[in-house]
């Protein structure tokens, strides 16, 4: 492969894997700090996959068998209110299980998902149905290549930063200690006062905003978007997987686990893509039995990931504990 | 009169007693392991496919090849069992929930490896209607299904209520201290749990595929339905399970029962809607379930 294809094909994969970053990043709230078990990603990405697309998508472009118009209202708008509505859904699902078992929500969330897939397939007037929506704006897409490509992967790892800090400052606040007690001992945490509920609440649908995000991310930088898109192992188990062998609770993990198994599952493309076109297809099937193993061996091998959790020193502690 | 029943009630009941099998699993599953299996959808996927195999290697009928598919299947889950669920047993419930899920994708990408993604029939052919059943339109596949259901939930029941193992699988799922402190063994009750569970699921997994057609995704799609059926009945109680099955398999023929207009009152393409919505109105107003079952 020629050096510029190389750089092009680095730079689609910094771009997509600091996508799938910031979703991680979100799990990482959602499941690293606070312990919530939500296995819907797949659905608040799709929520903010099709809203940003209907809302910017220009009314004429959009022909995809059924007529889907969206608004064509700017992009920025696209990628505020999108996080707002999968937070908007996470809030409603958040209120109804997470008094229950975690158990419950990983049901109702799950539960979510395969609805709002099948809204996806069935609304065929608003989103297209399995046809999707074609000619989404890409931010940058007028400039000359690669610089529309540089700008959007600099746009996106500013995403990336922005995101990681946000998380940081959340988790060494005293919100982010009460996260954490939250998860390790619920009862402790409720006989100190907190309102256990109120603060997971807010919890899950912050992370899922982000997941949200993600979502508008995606469809813009792909163009199109059909309910495959929010298959359950590309947006819900990818993420997890990366969250996982990252370190759950660890931020910086989140970010390193997005990228790394963003980069072997690309990886393997290139490999495929030498391949005749009947291994290729089976191929997938090896990666998605792949994502399962990992989830499996990763928990029972490293359960803290690559980088494990550390907790931000307390005020006043001393730096040599015992 | 006979129409509505023809069009709704009889296929609300085969689907009833399909959830059924799988949702009395994924109940005693949780109320003696302590989680929400994940991988059962994909168990009775595994289930029909093994049938499939056998259907297709000797040119048995689907009823005939299951024996060997149930053997098939509890022998998988319990090797599923030692090397995936096994080294949690100490930890928190929840990370077993996501070892699940790695293990539901493992199965289904071997099945798509292994038998491709085209929808398969077990036999080709068309099935018509019994005349003996008329008015009733009544096929031999619907007979097949509601009678090896009834054989299954029968031998079920004598297990749980005449066998000393199923005593214990009752006390391990009513107080699992209790019950070690009686000298029952754990790991055991746990394998006979899964034993069951599995039976119960190829079943319906195979039954499914009599009743349509076998793809590598019909399992997964079953989940959210069992797991309503599970909640609704009342999570670990086994006859919970059954009833909550076949309540739910009818509501969901009878959602779309022209009510108001000529058209469906619910699409049919939102049919699984309804179980999620069943869910989410147990959670909220009694998540104990019908039979007072355990809440998570």
């Amino acid at each position: 492969m020629e050096i510029g294809g190389l750089l092009l094909y680095l730079m689609a994969l910094v771009t997509m894997g600091g996508i799938y970053a910031v979703m991680a990043l979100g799990l990482n709230l959602n499941w690293g700090m606070t312990g919530l078990f939500n296995v819907g990603i797949a659905g608040f990405f799709a929520v903010g996959a099709y809203t940003s697309a209907l809302l910017t998508t220009p009314p004429m472009l959009a022909r995809s068998g059924a007529d889907v118009g969206g608004l064509g209202l700017p992009i920025p708008l696209g990628w505020i209110v999108a996080p707002l509505l999968a937070a908007a859904v996470a809030w409603v699902v958040g209120r109804i299980c997470l008094r229950l078992r975690s158990d419950y929500l990983a049901i109702a969330t799950i539960g979510i998902a395969e609805i709002l897939r099948l809204v996806a397939l069935n609304e065929q007037k608003l989103t297209g149905g399995p046809f999707g929506i074609k000619s989404i704006p890409r931010p940058f897409e007028t400039m000359d290549r690669p610089w529309g490509e540089i700008a959007l992967m600099a746009l996106v790892a500013l995403l990336v930063f922005a995101t990681y800090l946000f998380m940081e400052r959340a988790r060494n606040s005293p919100w982010g200690r009460v996260m954490r007690a939250i998860r390790d001992n619920e009862t402790a945490a409720g006989a100190m006062g907190k309102d256990v509920e109120a603060f997971r609440l807010q919890a899950f649908v912050i992370g899922s905003a982000f997941m949200g995000l993600g979502g508008a991310l995606t469809a813009h930088y792909l163009k199109v978007l059909t309910p495959e898109a929010s298959e359950p192992l590309y947006a819900t188990f990818l993420v997890w997987v990366m969250l996982i062998v990252g370190g759950s609770g660890n931020n910086k993990g989140a970010v390193l686990g997005a990228l790394l198994i963003w980069l072997l599952w690309t990886a393997s493309e290139l490999v495929t893509g030498a391949l005749p076109t009947e291994w290729g297809v089976r191929i997938a099937y090896v990666k998605m039995f792949l994502v399962g193993l990992l989830l499996v061996v990763v928990l029972q091998v490293f359960p803290q990931g690559l980088l494990p959790e550390r907790p931000p020193k307390l005020a006043g502690e001393k730096a040599a504990g015992a | 009169m006979i129409e509505f029943i023809n069009n709704y009630v009889i296929p609300g009941l085969v689907l009833g007693s399909i959830y059924a099998l799988g949702a009395i699993g994924v109940s005693m599953i949780y109320s003696i392991l302590r989680f929400a299996h994940f991988a059962h959808g994909d168990l009775m996927t595994l289930g029909a496919y093994i049938a499939f195999a056998v259907v297709v290697a000797f040119g048995w009928p689907p009823v005939a090849a299951m024996p060997l598919a149930l053997v098939g299947t509890v022998g998988a889950s319990l090797a599923i069992d030692r090397y995936a669920y096994r080294p949690f047993r100490k930890s928190r419930p929840i990370v077993v929930v996501i070892a699940s899920f790695g293990v539901a994708l493992m199965i289904r990408a071997a099945i798509m490896l292994i038998w491709g993604v085209q929808p398969e029939p077990y036999v080709e052919g068309i099935n018509p209607p019994l005349e003996s059943f008329e008015p009733f339109r009544i096929q031999e596949k619907h007979i097949v299904i509601v009678v090896v259901t009834v054989v299954l939930v029968t031998a079920l029941h004598l297990l749980l209520t005449r066998t000393k193992i199923g005593k214990a699988m009752r006390a391990m799922s009513d107080d699992a201290d209790l019950a070690r402190v009686t000298g029952i063994g754990t790991e055991r009750v746990i394998a006979w749990t899964w034993v069951v569970g599995a039976v119960l699921a190829a079943a319906a997994g195979i039954l499914t595929g009599i009743d349509t057609l076998l793809k590598p995704y019909m399992g997964w799609d079953l989940l959210l339905p069992i797991f309503a059926a599970a909640i609704l009945g009342g999570l670990g109680r086994p006859y919970g399970a059954i009833l909550g099955g076949l309540v739910l398999g009818v509501i969901q023929e009878l959602s779309s029962y022209p009510l108001l207009s000529d058209e469906p009152f619910i699409s049919p393409g939102y049919k699984i809607g309804i179980a999620f919505a069943i869910l989410v109105v147990m959670l909220i107003w009694r998540p104990q379930g019908l039979l007072r079952g355990r809440v998570l």
